[in-house]
Order: C-alpha cells, then structure tokens, then sequence
C-alpha cells in the first residue's frame, strides 16, 4: 500500500511535469502523426490492404512514439541529481520504478488516443468497430512497451549514450509482446471481432507483462542502487 | 542508546582499487561530524554509502532515522514551483501534512513570496535555499551534506548554520564533507579525515583545530 | 595450471574435430533427400547447444552475482555470454545456409529457430554494447547481470510465440525433426561433435576470462597512477 502510494505520487510528479512543459508529449504526438502521413503515402492502401498491413504500421508508430516517451523517462531525474533525492528518500527502488512505469504508461495512452482518429483519417479501417477489445489490446500491450521501456530507461540511464541503447535492447525483447499486438491489431483494423482461436495472443501479451512486471519489481534495486 | 550512525568496516571498490578502505565511523545523537580529505580521496564515495546511494563492497550501515540528503546536486525539480518540489518530497518521506510543512519551510529559507513560481526561474542563491529546504523539511535524524558551503551565497550559508545548530541542539546527527574549514569547524563536534580511502584522523574537534582550521591538514602533510 | 588445462582441452578438441570431419566429410554418404548438405548438421546442431548451454550458465552466474556482488561471477557469465554469442552466430549461419540448399530461401519469415537465434544475438549484442559503455565495474555487472537474466527468460516466450506465430499460418516450411529421422550409426557422431565443440569453447571461454581479468588489472592500475 505504501508502496503504491509513493509509486502515486512520483507518477504525478512526472506528469504535472510534463503537462506544464509538454515537451515529451508534443514530440511523441507530432511523431506519430507525421509519421502515419509518410506511412500513408509510401503505402497508399486500399481498403483491403488497410485490413491486411494496418493493425501492423499502427503499432510499430505506437513503439516508436513509445521509445521516446520512455528516452525521457529516468533521464528526466538527471538534472539536479534528482534520482538521488528520490533514492535516499524512504520511497523503495520498487515504488519509484512503479511510479516512472504508471507515468510512462499514461503517457503513450495519451499518444494513443491522439494518433487513432488519425489513423482511421488517413487509412480508413474498422478499428472503433470492437471499442471493447481494441482498449483491452491497447492496455496491455502498452504496458508491454512500458515495463520494458522503463527497465530500460532505469539501466541506461547513466549512459552517455542512452538514447541509441535503449532501443537497440528494448525492441528484440518485446519481440514476443510485438507479435501479440501485431496479430490482435491487425483482426481489430479488418473490422474483426477477436475469436476464440486468437485469445492466445491476449494470454501471450498478458503472460509477458505479468512475467516482467514481476522480474522488473524484483530487480529494481539492483537497477537503481550500485 | 544506539548510535544514530554506525559504518561498520566499510570497502569499495572501483574493480580491483579500493576506494574506500575499512572505514568505520559511528555518530552519537547531537554530533557533527566534519569529513575532510583531499578531492578524490573518497568522501563523496562515504557519504553515498551512507545515504544508500551506492552499496559497499563489503561492511554494514547502519542509520537510525530518516535521512536528509543533499549532494552536490540541488534535487529538486525544474518544472515545479518551489511549493510543489516541497508537498512531493514531504509526501515521498510520509510527513503528517505535506502542503502545511512545505508553507512551512517556504517560510523559514525565505522563499515564500516565489513559493508558486517554476524552479527554473530561480536565481542560483534560491535554488540552494530550496534544496536545504527539500533536505530538511522532514525533520531528519541524520543529516548528510556533500561540500554543503561550496558556492552558496551569504544568506543561504547563514541559513545552513542556523539550521545545522538547531539539529545539533535538538540531538540530530549531522555529518558533511567540505573544504570550507572555517564554517566546518565552527559547527563540527567531531572531525574525520580521509587520506586515499582510509580514515587517518577521527576525533573529536579540539580548540586547536577551531583556532587553527588549516592545523589538521598540515599535520598530515596535505597542505 | 590452468594453462595446461586450456592446452589440454585444445588439444583433446582438436583431436576430436579432425577425427570426427574425416568421418563427416569422407566416411558418411550423402543423404537420400538433401544431398551433401546435410553434413552442416553436424556443426549447426553443436554450437547450438553449446550457445544454449553457455547463455543459461550466463544467466545463473549473473543471478549469483546480484546475489553475491562478488565481481567474479560477472567477469565469468560476461565471457560466457560473449563466446557463446559466437556460437549462436555460427548456428545461425550453418542454418541459413542448409535453409538456402534445403529449402530455396535464406531466410523464412516466422521460422522459430533461426529467428529465436536471430533474436538472441540481438539481444546479447546489445548486452555487451551496454558493458563497453558503462565505466564502472560494479554498474556495469549490475546492470549487464539484470539484461542477461531479461535475456535468458524472454527467449522463451519468443520461441514459444514465434512458433504459434506459424502456427497459424502453415507455411512451406519443414521441420527437421519431422523430416525423417537419421541413420542409426549417423546419430553417434552428433554427439561426438557437440562434445568437441564444447571442448573447444570452455579453453575460449578460460582465455577470454584471463584477457577480461588482466583488463580489469589495468583499469585499477591506471585509477591508481592517477591517484598518485
């Protein structure tokens, strides 16, 4: 309880930050959508190719907007050494790696909702055909992109050269989460309602987060404190 | 009684060389404890254990109470007013109620008029009264400054003073690294000195250091 | 001492892959259905294992590390990692090149083992580009140790969803396990081969070890000389 409620407040923390600034956000949404207007020129899609490649471009523009989010997520404690503050404060390595993970998380949701009606401006699709299933698939395959993100934001971030380091080791991680959210994004963009056979890749996306939340939590504090 | 401090046999380690050599240091209640020592010779390294920071090679801290901690950055935010920095770290220690002590403390480091304005808009003597603020609005038991005097301006060193003397009289523990040995020795009840991660002096602070600060660098040749 | 031991080791290793290629490349006949080509197995299966073997001792030793913070197990399970990331990439290769003969592509989008391999050498690429960029040894084993143990459970969740990946669309691919079994006096020398092959990474792995110790000498040598 403790915990989540230090975890609580550093997530307000980061976001009243970032809100006031809105710096990370700008640069993540005017990303995606720029990039999905590229994307919609390279590939100028029919409706049957929306259905068949959209779920796809849709959630690699989400992974790449979700790399920058998280670029700034520990790197946002460097100046002032603020980590140390935070670190020799009561809050526990777990509370203060939850609290950059809810943050982050919010974050991309935001990026999210922003980029979707661009989405279906520029490609068309069915994707608001399943509200219900397409929230489910984004929830957790965002917290995917979070846990990872951030375990990796908190690893590199002492490193002069973090910003090439964490995708180089985030992307080939979340490759099992990735294949989920392609395979579940790309049923929802067709206007298909996920079937029985494909709730495998729910239990997939929830398994990964599951199993790396925990490792993460456990971790935390050989992440943070040396 | 336990001792507020007690750093047990303390190693680290940067691969084989050892930064810190078998340091042991204990801090009774109401002491202060000046850490000096060359650049480089390891203080930094000591107080980071202590705040747990950074974990010893080998050896035990232990720290009865919560810490304040300032190092040699300010630790706080730059997208937040004054007053927002100080309700976050009060609600991070669990302080009874967060917005009243962080008035509070606006109050006593003078910053109450700009308590609503942005960190980054602060001049540098503001920022250093925040961060005291920020260190001390927990009430810590123990408090760990690195080179606390280095580059403050006259207000914001009377303030530390000030502050430093009622922790010591109300029986906290303070101990910090510094080069400015005239403020040092005015407050300090102990001395330690650091020569290449070994502890050679600690004591505690005689009349002749406070007459003299300059008296224990020469003694072990490092004037 | 443990010179000898690596010369002895290189030595039975050797004796082994020369005796064990003179019965792969001239005592053996091609195989019915894929010809000469076949014969990669021979190394594609060993390396994988020894890769396989190496990065699960990596991932144990890095757990004892976090647990123990003793820098030895880190200097072991980073050498470990690194020549086994050398057989990984010889297993990845030998399989491209069967894939080539065997099946006409180099590379078959969504085939489980060569992109789970594929993916492994990305991530501990990555691992030990994160090593040389970080400075300090007791960072740099922390923070390597928790990539490696990252590593070493998410390979499984990538075979295993990699392979429903297919599941689901049934390709040209076959499975070499299915593809017909071997003859019975072929099978032995697989595993002559993985025990050569072993042999010869442990002497890789000891000298490497040496190389990463003497290299950690000299950085405390040089913070020393500053110090003075």
């Amino acid at each position: 309880m403790k915990t989540l409620r230090q975890a609580l407040v550093i997530t307000r923390k980061d976001l009243r930050a970032e809100l006031r600034t809105k710096e990370t956000l700008n640069a993540a949404v005017s990303f995606s959508i720029s990039v999905l207007l590229l994307f919609s020129f390279a590939l100028d899609p029919t409706p049957d190719q929306t259905a068949e490649i959209g779920g796809g471009v849709l959630w690699m523009i989400f992974l790449f907007a979700g790399t920058l989010v998280f670029n700034r997520s520990f790197a946002r404690e460097l100046p002032n050494d603020c980590l140390d503050a935070l670190v020799a404060s009561p809050a526990s390595s777990a509370a203060i790696f939850l609290g950059k993970c809810f943050a982050g998380f919010s974050m991309m949701l935001i990026v999210e909702v922003l980029s979707l009606p661009v989405f279906v401006l520029f490609f068309g699709g069915r994707i608001m055909d399943h509200p219900g299933q397409l929230s489910v698939t984004l929830l957790l395959a965002t917290w995917s992109v979070t846990i990872m993100g951030t375990t990796f934001s908190a690893l590199t971030v002492n490193l002069r050269l973090r910003e090439l380091m964490l995708p180089v080791l985030v992307y080939p991680m979340l490759l099992p989460a990735m294949l989920a959210a392609f395979r579940l994004l790309t049923m929802l963009v067709a206007g298909q309602a996920i079937g029985s056979e494909d709730l495998q890749w729910l239990r997939v996306l929830f398994g990964f987060d599951l199993i790396f939340t925990c490792l993460a939590l456990a971790l935390a504090d050989s992440i943070l404190v040396n | 009684m336990t001792n507020a401090v007690e750093i047990e046999g303390v190693w680290k380690y940067y691969g084989d060389f050892p930064a810190l050599r078998n340091i042991a240091l204990t801090a009774a209640q109401g002491e202060c404890i000046a850490l000096l020592g060359r650049n480089g010779a390891g203080k930094t390294t000591l107080l980071r254990i202590a705040a747990g920071l950074l974990r010893p090679a080998k050896g035990s801290v232990h720290i009865n109470g919560g810490i304040g901690w300032l190092g040699h950055g300010i630790g706080v935010y730059e997208e937040l007013s004054a007053y927002e920095n100080l309700v976050v770290f009060g609600q991070l220690h669990g302080v009874a109620d967060p917005k009243k002590t962080a008035t509070h403390w606006l109050e006593r480091t003078g910053l109450d008029r700009v308590a609503d304005a942005l960190v980054r808009e602060f001049s540098r003597g503001m920022r250093q009264r925040l961060a005291v603020a920020r260190a001390f609005l927990h009430d810590p038991q123990v408090v760990l400054f690195d080179e606390p005097f280095t580059s403050l301006d006259d207000r914001a060193i009377r303030l530390l003073q000030t502050l430093f003397g009622e922790a010591i009289a109300q029986g906290r523990t303070v101990i910090m690294s510094t080069h400015q040995l005239r403020e040092a020795m005015e407050l300090a009840t102990h001395v330690a000195m650091i020569q290449r991660g070994s502890l050679v002096h600690f004591g505690p602070r005689t009349a002749e250091m406070l007459a003299d600060p300059g008296y224990l660098y020469r003694t072990y040749g490092e004037s | 001492m443990r010179q000898k031991l690596i010369v002895a080791m290189l030595l039975v290793s050797s004796a082994l892959l020369v005796r064990n290629l003179y019965t792969i490349l001239l005592d053996f006949p091609d195989e019915a259905n894929q010809g000469a080509i076949w014969r990669i197995f021979y190394f594609h299966l060993p390396s994988a294992l020894t890769s396989f073997i190496g990065f699960y001792t990596g991932a144990a030793l890095s757990i004892m590390y976090l647990w123990k913070k003793d820098l030895k197990y880190d200097a072991l399970a980073a050498v470990i990692n690194e020549v086994s990331l050398v057989f990984a990439s010889i297993t990845l290769i030998t399989g491209m090149i069967w894939a080539r003969i065997a099946w006409g592509i180099w590379w078959a989008v969504g085939d489980h083992r060569l992109t789970s391999y594929l993916v492994c050498i990305l991530m501990y690429a990555g691992y030990l580009m994160l090593r040389r960029s970080v400075q300090d040894p007791a960072q740099r084993a922390s923070l390597s140790a928790v990539i490696a143990i990252f590593a070493s459970l998410d390979i499984i969740i990538v075979w295993k969803s990699i392979e429903w990946w297919r599941g689901n669309h049934p390709g040209p691919v076959l499975s070499i396990r299915n593809g017909g079994g071997m003859a019975a006096g072929w099978e032995g020398l697989a595993y002559w081969n993985v025990l050569a092959i072993s042999l010869l990474a442990i002497p890789m792995i000891l000298i490497r070890l040496k190389q990463e110790q003497m290299q950690g000498e000299i950085d405390s040598v040089r913070r020393f000389a500053h110090e003075v």
